[in-house]
């Protein structure tokens, strides 16, 4: 049984880590939840997010704040692009996970083809800075990460749950032919919230640039746990999102830190086969 | 007409057994293993299909059990000294167990089922190849299998596995052959276009997605277990590829997924083309290549390869549509209705008794107790949302009842699965028809008549769904989709249906409702008509006309409640049915 402080310092990184799982979510279960699309290919756009950001500050010397106000605007265009594109083509659904899920293999690809399948790091001297709190550390980076994602995903719930144009999504979303009968034009919110998720997953990408070590085939690892947050967190529901993130978070880290580092992707996993089993009514 | 319709599995034969001799001809090892990699495919893909092209069910997981058998041969082989062959029915059913616990868990979802089932599986590859890795099935540095002893078929080793892949093949084409020719094919299909529906005409759909699903399983598991050996080595990054997934549902797409043999088709093309790209980086500009492919796929050529060929091949020789040759109408087996074990004619064929029912905090039927005799005509009449067609749900399974019982001929149905309440007798039909989109008007009525009381084998069924056709007045559709039907059509549809199921009661949802007066008439004679086939009839409709002329009795509900009970005539008198219909300044 490894010591308090050990636990503690576990719990303390896997309710940071769940920040970004939420985040990393926010995109798959707003477009899945509100527009009918189950598009994962956020995941593909937080790693090329990822890969630019390191790109740019290893190559180029761009400080990665600069660098997020670079690509965080591109990727809200991008996401809007890219539903634009979906729904002229008409998928939804199934179908829509089929094509986003071949996006993201080319995504994957390009990466591959770009920068390698090998394991890269971007060094920087944020990495070692950290707050200590009593016998505990708080790696700034780490903290910095969860803030945003924690003001993001109550921004963008208040948003959806308060304002005209959150009220005229979710009514589409419910009914697009009666919403469009009351004049709500859904394409055009459409496109802007795609915006929003795309910019979400790069800030999220930013994020994996600067605390984790980097390599294509690491999207599909990410895969399964966001998925988790975002069933868990119920569909189309950002505040849920992080709630179910830092959950889970805390028990991958409570795992890591009990059992072996290695087994970390199995909790996420075993926690969404005991919630479907048992279909509590929230989810 | 028989002779084209086995045409194509007896051309796949005849391409098969002539393979089965190509070694004898000591052909060079290369094309050996060219060959040995498009039958891997074929079976690949082709058995991803029999779950997901079917039934709609898309797994991007199909890896998952491909290396469940890789991993499953690699140690049986290598660390417990189990001859070769003998591993591959141990890959099957470890693949197959797998699968049975992934279904056992998504499949019993009341929503989201088809979802959830494609991103648990996305992630269960990995998960999988978290558990190879950390434990010491794998540990890390991979498994050689390439001392282990093959077994001598052939002339060589390369002839050995060419061999045994193309056994996969063939089962794996053989295996989506004859399910799309069974019942159980007819379940998928019907799964895939509407669960529930199908659920309620008597399909078993958990069972059969099961079934399908470890069927499907079970051949990625053997292929994983001919492939561990093909390779030589295993690791856990090569066999829990990403590739995998994708492939196959690229192959499936191309090809054709409604057909059993376009994975087949979609895989030898793919395959053949893959070759180009062997070695290093090649492979990964193939891998965009073949997504790029599957998006414009999906986009341009919806239906597939196959099918789409097929159509235009017939147009060019000038054939009718597949299978639109005239069927003969057959006389049904025996009357809807007609012996009913152990009833006599006082005794009700149907006895609700105190059925409560609700949802969160609505009673949608706050204790209903009514009777159905055998040849009765029940009107159940009642304003909008007093509880008819929650009530028909009920009696039928679709939702489960909270308290009190529903007897049907005296045996109680009411924890019954929708499934078994239809097998037993007890037909519906919908306000708004829900006819399956893809099947045509008379599949729709052979699947009913397939898993109705009177269940049998589709092919059998036919005659005796073109009689249901014409008795509903649809015998010139018979090969019509149902999108080319108009509402009317439609309905009468539902009609033929439920009537082909043989039931010994009909529930009737609003089948009058959104047709002309000329189209009423038509179908107050066919009520009458059915119930003179001996099935008893519970009649949900508003058109108070209609309910007079037509019903032996009346029931009236009223905020889930049975208001008044009894000859027609009387209870629209009864001041309680006027308020609730009126409104009390009118009683």
């Amino acid at each position: 049984m490894p010591s308090w402080t050990l636990l503690g310092q576990a719990l303390i990184s896997g309710v940071l880590i769940g920040g970004l799982y939420g985040l990393l979510g926010l995109g798959l279960t707003l477009s899945w939840g509100l527009l009918h699309l189950i598009n994962i290919a956020y995941f593909g756009l937080a790693f090329l997010g990822a890969y630019l950001t390191f790109e740019l500050g290893t190559k180029h010397g761009v400080p990665p704040w600069y660098a997020a106000a670079l690509i965080v605007p591109a990727f809200f265009v991008l996401g809007a692009a890219l539903h634009w594109m979906l729904a002229r083509l008409r998928v939804t659904g199934l179908v829509s996970l089929l094509v986003t899920f071949s996006l993201i293999v080319i995504i994957e690809t390009a990466i591959h083809w770009t920068w390698t399948a090998d394991f890269q790091r971007f060094e920087h001297h944020y990495l070692k800075e950290s707050l200590r709190l009593g016998r505990f550390f708080i790696p700034t980076l780490e903290l910095m990460a969860f803030g945003i994602a924690a003001v993001l995903s109550v921004v963008v719930w208040a948003w959806l749950r308060y304002s005209y144009f959150g009220k005229a999504v979710r009514a589409a979303a419910q009914d697009p032919a009666i919403a469009a009968a009351f004049g709500i034009d859904h394409k055009r919110n459409a496109l802007l919230l795609s915006g929003v998720c795309a910019a979400a997953a790069a800030i999220a990408g930013v994020f994996i640039a600067l605390t984790t070590t980097l390599a294509p085939a690491q999207m599909f690892a990410w895969f399964g746990v966001v998925f988790a947050v975002v069933i868990i967190g119920g569909l189309g529901n950002p505040l849920g999102a992080l709630v179910a993130g830092v959950l889970i978070g805390m028990a991958e880290s409570i795992a890591m830190a009990v059992i072996a580092p290695a087994w970390a992707p199995v909790v996420a996993f075993s926690l969404l086969i005991l919630l479907l089993i048992w279909q509590p009514r929230w989810l | 007409m028989k002779r084209s319709r086995h045409a194509g599995i007896a051309i796949v034969a005849v391409a098969a057994v002539a393979l089965l001799f190509l070694p004898a001809a000591r052909i060079p090892a290369f094309y050996e293993s060219f060959l040995y990699l498009i039958f891997y495919w074929i079976a690949l893909a082709t058995s991803w299909n029999i779950l997901s092209g079917y039934a709609h069910y898309l797994s991007f997981g199909h890896g998952a059990f491909f290396g469940a058998g890789v991993y499953t041969t690699a140690t049986l082989t290598t660390k417990y000294d189990i001859a070769f062959l003998w591993t591959v029915p141990a890959a099957a059913a470890v693949a197959a167990l797998l699968a049975a616990g992934i279904g056992a868990v998504v499949f019993r979802l009341d929503r989201l089922r088809g979802e959830l089932f494609a991103l648990l599986t996305l992630a269960v590859a990995f998960v999988l190849a978290t558990i190879v890795l950390n434990t010491p099935i794998d540990g890390g540095p991979g498994v050689y299998l390439s001392s282990v002893p093959l077994p001598k078929f052939g002339v060589g080793p390369t002839a050995t596995i060419y061999l045994m892949g193309l056994v996969l093949a063939v089962i794996a084409v053989g295996a989506a052959y004859f399910i799309a020719r069974s019942r159980l094919g007819l379940g998928l299909f019907a799964i895939h276009d509407d669960e529930d529906v199908a659920e309620a005409k008597g399909v078993p759909t958990f069972r059969y997605k099961m079934i399908a699903f470890a069927v499907s399983a079970a051949i990625a598991g053997a292929v994983g277990a001919v492939h561990a050996v093909y390779v030589g080595y295993v690791t856990v990054g090569g066999t829990f590829d990403i590739n995998v997934a994708v492939y196959v549902v690229l192959m499936s797409v191309l090809g054709g997924m409604r057909h059993w043999l376009g994975p087949a088709v979609g895989a030898t093309v793919i395959a053949a083309s893959l070759y180009a790209f062997t070695s290093g980086d090649q492979v990964i500009i193939g891998r965009a290549i073949v997504a790029l492919g599957l998006i414009l796929v999906i986009v341009l050529l919806p239906d597939g390869v196959v099918p789409t060929a097929l159509a235009r091949w017939r147009r060019w020789l000038r054939l009718p549509p597949a299978k639109a040759a005239a069927v003969a109408a057959a006389p049904p087996r025996m009357a809807p209705g007609e012996a009913v074990v152990g009833a006599d004619a006082a005794a009700p064929v149907l006895a609700c008794a105190d059925v409560q029912k609700s949802f969160g905090g609505i009673h949608a039927l706050r204790g209903v107790s009514l009777a159905l005799h055998p040849g009765e005509i029940l009107g159940l009449v009642g304003p909008n949302g007093s509880g008819k067609t929650t009530l028909i749900n009920v009696i039928t399974g679709q939702y489960r009842r909270d308290s009190g019982s529903i007897a049907l001929a005296g045996r109680e149905i009411g924890g019954l699965a929708a499934h078994r309440i239809a097998a037993l007798g007890v037909a519906r039909t919908y306000q708004i028809p829900r006819p399956f989109a893809h099947l045509t008007a008379l599949d729709n009525v052979v699947l009913a008549g397939s898993f109705g009381r009177l269940r049998g084998d589709p092919d059998t069924m036919r005659g005796e769904a073109q009689y249901w056709l014409e008795f509903a007045g649809l015998g010139g559709h018979a090969h019509r989709l149902p999108g080319e039907l108009n509402l009317h059509q439609r309905k009468f549809l539902e009609l033929a249906r439920a009537l082909a199921a043989r039931p010994r009661i009909l529930m009737l949802d609003e089948v009058l409702a959104g047709l002309t007066p000329n189209e009423i008439e038509t179908a107050i004679a066919l009520v009458r008509r059915i119930r003179d086939t001996g099935a008893a009839i519970v009649f949900v409709e508003h058109n108070m006309r209609a309910v007079l002329q037509l019903s032996d009795r009346l029931v009236v509900l009223n905020y889930g409640q049975v208001i008044a009970a009894g000859k027609p005539r009387d209870v629209v008198r009864e001041p309680d049915v006027i308020a609730a219909y009126l409104g009390s300044a009118n009683a």
